[in-house]
């Protein structure tokens, strides 16, 4: 607390009834924080002048877990990062592994992963949805996005037990086989759902409140996203047409069409209209990865120990949230040597204090909910 | 599940990590036509990595630096002292605009005991690679904040996670852990049962349940 540099909190201090500048602090228990996130503000009147963000209040040392588990052991503790989206979490660990041990997962395993994680980015984003619009202030889209995700649960429920954190699949493959009616739950809920976007648009996108409250605030250009480290629908709504699963395919990504949707302006707006076009567009992959799951093994041969070969691999995934990397260094061993988590959340929060200088407090709510973090995958 | 208690994990590599790797690709390369009985293949192994980015750095800085690829992935072996310029030009001339992640690796028994690694990316080329580098307990190392913005938090964790200062860096302090913490949890010698009891003694006054 004593050397918040950037912040002048050593400035010399007022006396009471000071009428210049007020630092306040915004968490680490305030609902819109959206989990143990607290800025420090230093406000003229309403205004922020500057933002300094504490984190580290969920940190259990993820990477350190992973040094002293085995890579088998470790395949749950991922889903415990950005716990709604944790399908996403896991696919990023099994292929960085499978790549480290040269290894492919078979193209029916590599189908149903690709199914779980459009339907989990889908899931993402509709409680991005909700927690932001409550945020701003409009509180049904909250019940109508739950409510729908709810099926998105049940179809991962049925599929492995477990609804958010579901450890869905395995190193080399998948550990379980579709369940009898997968294909058909899964094609109800893309004709069940697609109209429900519809729905969430008519309550928002020309909302005047809702345009209010999000066009022009917290613009950030392509430029600044890419210095900043800035993925994901933040960087699309900037104007930068980049997809990980377009850019460097993986999984089975480079057999579906499917566009990416970009914005213009990089404002909450846009951001919204990206992500809500992405939501259409994981509806288009599912569909076709639904309808082509070949049949085949589930799971690539690899050996009950995992014991990857010495050397390192860096692969990444398009997150919901941006660009999910791991670095693993192998020493031959059954343990990764090192174990580095490269978050989505974590690099686009910095973006944060670029974002809200100038505007309202209010806003800094909005901007904090349009970039869309998980506080379990900023800390780890 | 046996065998996994039966293989405790081996003390971790050195610099003798890379030669054994290549010796075991020489001997494959060697002898081809024999068929020998290893219980599994030899794994793939790093091979150099040549373009016309290596050729251009190669010629202007020597032996400091050393191009191999591992398993399709590019990556750039360089001395501590050419770090600067190298990650300068990267950016700068070969469009290595976004850089990805910063991060390090703890080897206890090497004399230099920490890789640094910089994980860059060029949307241009859509390439990526990395940047790695030697660096002592103790020594310190250029911040790359003035090249990309986003290394600021990014080298903040590091210094936190393993304790490597960074010159130039605008903010160094911690960023995950409170600002008391001792320590350095990523560095191997880093000791968590100890820390966790005297942790438990001193706020809670009873012996650790570990």
């Amino acid at each position: 607390m004593n050397d918040r540099s950037n912040l002048d909190l050593d400035a010399p201090a007022t006396p009471y009834l000071d009428s210049n500048e007020l630092i306040i602090n915004m968490g680490p228990q305030h609902p819109a924080t959206h989990g143990v996130l607290r800025v420090i503000l230093k406000l003229d009147g309403e205004k922020v002048l500057g933002t300094e963000c504490v984190i580290g209040y969920l940190h259990r040392g993820v990477e350190k877990i992973g040094e002293n588990r085995t890579y088998t052991m470790f395949n749950p503790y991922v889903d415990r990062m950005d716990y709604v989206a944790a399908v996403s979490n896991g696919l990023g660990y099994c292929e960085a592994v499978e790549k480290l041990m040269n290894v492919e997962a078979p193209a029916r395993a590599k189908y149903i992963r690709v199914v779980l994680t459009e339907l989990n980015r889908i899931a993402s984003h509709q409680l991005w949805l909700g927690t932001h619009a409550l945020d701003i202030g409009a509180m049904t889209p909250l019940f109508y996005t739950f409510r729908d995700r709810e099926e998105i649960l049940k179809i991962f429920e049925r599929y492995c037990g477990a609804r958010l954190t579901t450890h869905a699949f395995r190193i080399g493959g998948c550990q379980y086989e579709t369940y009898a009616g997968f294909e058909k739950d899964v094609k109800n809920f893309l004709s069940f759902v697609a109209p429900k976007i519809d729905e969430y648009e008519a309550l928002l996108t020309t909302n005047r409140i809702w345009l209010e409250r999000t066009k022009n605030v917290g613009v950030i250009s392509g430029a600044d996203c890419i210095a900043l480290g800035v993925t994901g629908p933040v960087l699309r709504a900037s104007g930068v047409q980049w997809d990980l699963r377009k850019a460097q395919p993986y999984a089975a990504y480079s057999e579906f069409d499917f566009e990416i949707p970009i914005g213009t302006n990089g404002d909450t707006y846009d951001r919204y209209l990206v992500r809500m076009a992405e939501m259409r567009q994981s509806l288009r992959i599912i569909e076709q990865a639904v309808n082509g799951i070949p049949e085949g093994p589930i799971m690539a041969k690899v050996p009950k120990v995992i014991k990857p070969p010495v050397g390192e691999i860096y692969h990444s995934i398009e997150a919901p949230k941006g660009e999910l990397g791991y670095f693993i260094v192998s020493d031959g061993s059954t343990q990764p040597y090192r174990l580095r988590v490269r978050p989505p959340s974590f690099v686009n929060l910095q973006a944060l204090d670029r974002m809200v200088r100038g505007l309202l407090v209010a806003d800094v709510i909005a901007v904090i909910g349009t970039i869309d973090i998980v506080l379990g995958e900023v800390d780890r | 599940m046996a065998d996994e208690v039966k293989s405790p994990a081996p003390p971790p590599p050195e610099g003798e990590k890379k030669p054994a790797v290549e010796e075991r690709a020489a001997a494959a390369a060697s002898a081809p036509a024999k068929p020998t009985a290893p219980a599994k293949p030899a794994g793939p192994v790093p091979v150099p990595w040549t373009s016309p980015l290596v050729e251009k750095y190669r010629s202007q800085y020597g032996s400091g630096l050393d191009a191999q690829t591992y398993l399709g992935q590019n990556y750039l072996t360089v001395e501590r002292s050419l770090i600067p310029n190298i990650l300068r030009l990267l950016r700068d001339e070969e469009q290595f605009d976004y850089c990805v992640d910063i991060t390090a690796v703890h080897y206890p028994n090497r004399e230099k005991q920490f890789d640094m690694i910089w994980n860059l990316y060029s949307f241009a080329r859509n390439e990526r690679v990395r940047v790695k580098t030697q660096i002592a307990d103790g020594a310190s190392i250029p911040s790359s904040v003035s090249i990309w913005p986003t290394a600021n938090w990014l080298e903040r964790e590091v210094y936190d996670m393993f304790g490597i200062q960074f010159d130039g860096h605008p903010d160094l302090k911690r960023i995950l852990l409170p600002d008391g913490w001792k320590g350095h949890p990523l560095r191997k010698d880093y000791g968590i049962l100890q820390q966790d009891q005297e942790w438990v003694q001193i706020n809670l006054g009873i012996e650790s349940g570990q």
